[in-house]
């Protein structure tokens, strides 16, 4: 659902461009970023935002890859693991990062449902692998130690939000 | 490491901090915009382009001069449209232009826009580029501030609003008919050309669609001249280009170069070689879109007429370094999944094409293959072939068909040992 503050975030993109439907993967990007998916509640309010029709919103949600219809963990990891990567050991850096989270080689969300990891293709940081984005900020240069103390600060920030709530 | 004694693009190398305005403008940024809003007719700035020689640096290598020729100046309003939607596997050069030295490329749009008579400016960016995009925006906050961009730019009559825009995972949108629908809130498919977007291109008007290195080159031009452009490079390839480095070198990185340098110094000079002293086996130079060349092509000049010469494409120059360890067929298939994953399904030669690809490079992988395999693969390509909507398919047939003329024996090896998966 879009709250009143993303309304009014989507209302100054709105200025931007002549056609409110250019608009469309901002707000979609808006609707899904505090929980990594987005719902048919979320696409139809994105829908009469912007006068498209609920098909249309479909559609452009199937297309593009970072649109997500499935639930996601509160972080999303995602690691390259194309040929420029692959070829700088990604694809055991991907594998071993699976197994140390208890997933099986095709990636997944961990049982807490912290995080998701999965491989992607080119994410443009070739010169620096292994790379995996989470929530879509870079990490670069990364090594099983760098990730797994990544992944636990994230953990414990995630623990002390639910016990401070 | 480098054959310049000063970076014409990277500049950001050699001046710290040159992301800020104010280093920037004490180096002589936004000098180029000044010298053409006061000195120089809004057809002088397409000359001056045109006559540097300058061609597109997203691949197509198309002359960018030309390409603003095309505007006609009784329509209005013209749009500039920026491609920041890097996604060939291999290239991170544009990510580092928008990081390290984003005001040249805010100069190269204001100088484009002056000179096609445009008042709006969207770059277009992957989705993923989210972090360096915050950047941008602080840059183009700082030159509205200090009043290059905006209302009445320089004091003159000259004005351009210049937007960011964010796509949302889709290679297929750096071609840039899909990435004027992606960014018109379509699906990002390529359309018909003609008409091509000079004529009709965002919202159905005319648009320049640059990429982002290629408009970076426009400040040094307008300010130093062409003749000046031109003694980097080589008569057909002037000007110099950065080269993204990856794979199987000690340094890998980007590396801007004049046109012509040969692939030589590109490796051992500035990458370092080949970690352990291994041999070089394959390189991409086009990232996963062009053809493979083979090891014995050191010498090659880096030029857009002798890669081609070579039997390959120098595109946007993204290396992708291959030693003597690597498996083709690996290699290949990794290349065959990126297109068939991005492919955009609006065409079914390269929708089912690149899914059938892939299905033999998985029976390849498995030890199931086929007596046969090999000579499907490329009696998939054949069939694709020419019959593609856009130059994505296409594209897809490269890996697959210069992997196997060049390393056929090691698809021989994968038929044979049928039963022997990985």
């Amino acid at each position: 659902m879009l709250s009143q503050a993303d309304r009014r975030e989507l209302d100054d993109i709105l200025k931007k461009y002549p056609d409110k439907r250019s608009a469309v993967l901002s707000a979609l990007y808006i609707a899904q970023r505090e929980k990594n998916y987005l719902t048919d509640d979320d696409i139809r309010d994105v829908a009469q935002a912007l006068d498209m029709t609920v098909t249309e919103v479909h559609a452009i949600v199937g297309f593009y890859t970072l649109l997500r219809k499935e639930p996601t963990g509160k972080y999303l990891i995602q690691v390259c693991t194309d040929l420029p990567c692959a070829l700088r050991g990604a694809d055991d850096f991907y594998r071993r990062l699976c197994r140390r989270q208890g997933l099986p080689p095709e990636g997944g969300t961990t049982e807490d449902g912290l995080f998701t990891v999965e491989e992607v293709v080119c994410v443009a940081a070739c010169d620096k692998a292994p790379v995996a984005q989470i929530n879509l900020e870079y990490h670069e240069h990364l090594t099983d130690e760098k990730i797994d103390a990544i992944i636990a600060e994230l953990r414990e920030k995630s623990t002390e939000g639910v016990t401070a709530g | 490491m480098s054959l310049l004694q000063e970076h014409v693009l990277l500049r950001h190398r050699d001046i710290p901090n040159i992301r800020d305005i104010h280093v920037y403008t004490a180096h002589g940024g936004y000098d180029a915009l000044r010298k053409a809003l006061n000195e120089m007719q809004p057809g002088e700035v397409t000359d001056v382009v045109k006559a540097s020689g300058l061609r597109g640096r997203g691949g197509a290598g198309f002359p960018a001069g030309v390409k603003w020729s095309f505007i006609p100046k009784d329509v209005k309003p013209v749009y500039i449209v920026v491609n920041a939607d890097e996604s060939e596997p291999g290239t991170f050069k544009d990510r580092e232009l928008i990081e390290g030295n984003p005001h040249q490329v805010l100069e190269g749009i204001a100088l484009c826009a002056y000179a096609v008579g445009a008042e709006a400016a969207y770059i277009y960016g992957r989705g993923e580029f989210r972090g360096p995009f915050r950047g941008l925006q602080q840059a183009i906050d700082q030159a509205y501030e200090q009043g290059f961009l905006g209302e009445n730019i320089l004091g003159t009559d000259f004005s351009l609003d210049v937007y960011t825009h964010l796509g949302a995972g889709a290679y297929i949108c750096g071609e840039e008919t899909a990435l004027l629908s992606s960014l018109e809130g379509k699906l990002g498919q390529p359309r018909n050309r003609p008409p091509f977007p000079a004529q009709v291109g965002l919202y159905g008007k005319p648009t320049v669609v640059n990429n982002v290195e290629t408009l970076t080159n426009v400040p040094p031009i307008v300010r130093h001249g062409a003749e000046w452009y031109r003694q980097f490079g080589t008569e057909k390839s002037t000007g110099t280009k950065i080269f993204c480095l990856s794979g199987h070198v000690v340094r890998p990185g980007n590396y801007e170069l004049p046109l012509g340098t040969p692939l030589r110094y590109l490796i051992e000079e500035c990458g370092g070689g080949v970690p352990g002293g291994r041999k070089v086996k394959a390189i991409l130079p086009a990232g996963a879109s062009a053809p493979i060349l083979p090891g014995d092509k050191l010498d090659l000049p880096l030029d857009y007429e002798s890669v081609q010469a070579a039997g390959s494409m120098l595109g946007s120059a993204s290396f992708i370094v291959m030693d003597e360890t690597v498996d083709m067929v690996w290699a290949a298939s990794k290349m065959v999944h990126f297109f068939k994953h991005e492919s955009c399904g609006k065409c079914s030669p390269c929708r089912e094409g690149t899914y059938w690809m892939e299905d033999v490079y998985h029976r390849l992988r498995d030890g199931h293959a086929r007596p046969d395999d090999v000579d499907l693969l490329l009696s998939i390509a054949d069939q694709m072939d020419g019959n593609c909507f856009c130059l994505l398919g296409e594209f897809s047939l490269s890996p697959v068909r210069s992997s196997i003329r060049h390393f056929r024996e090691e698809y021989e090896m994968r038929v044979k040992r049928m039963g022997i998966g990985d």
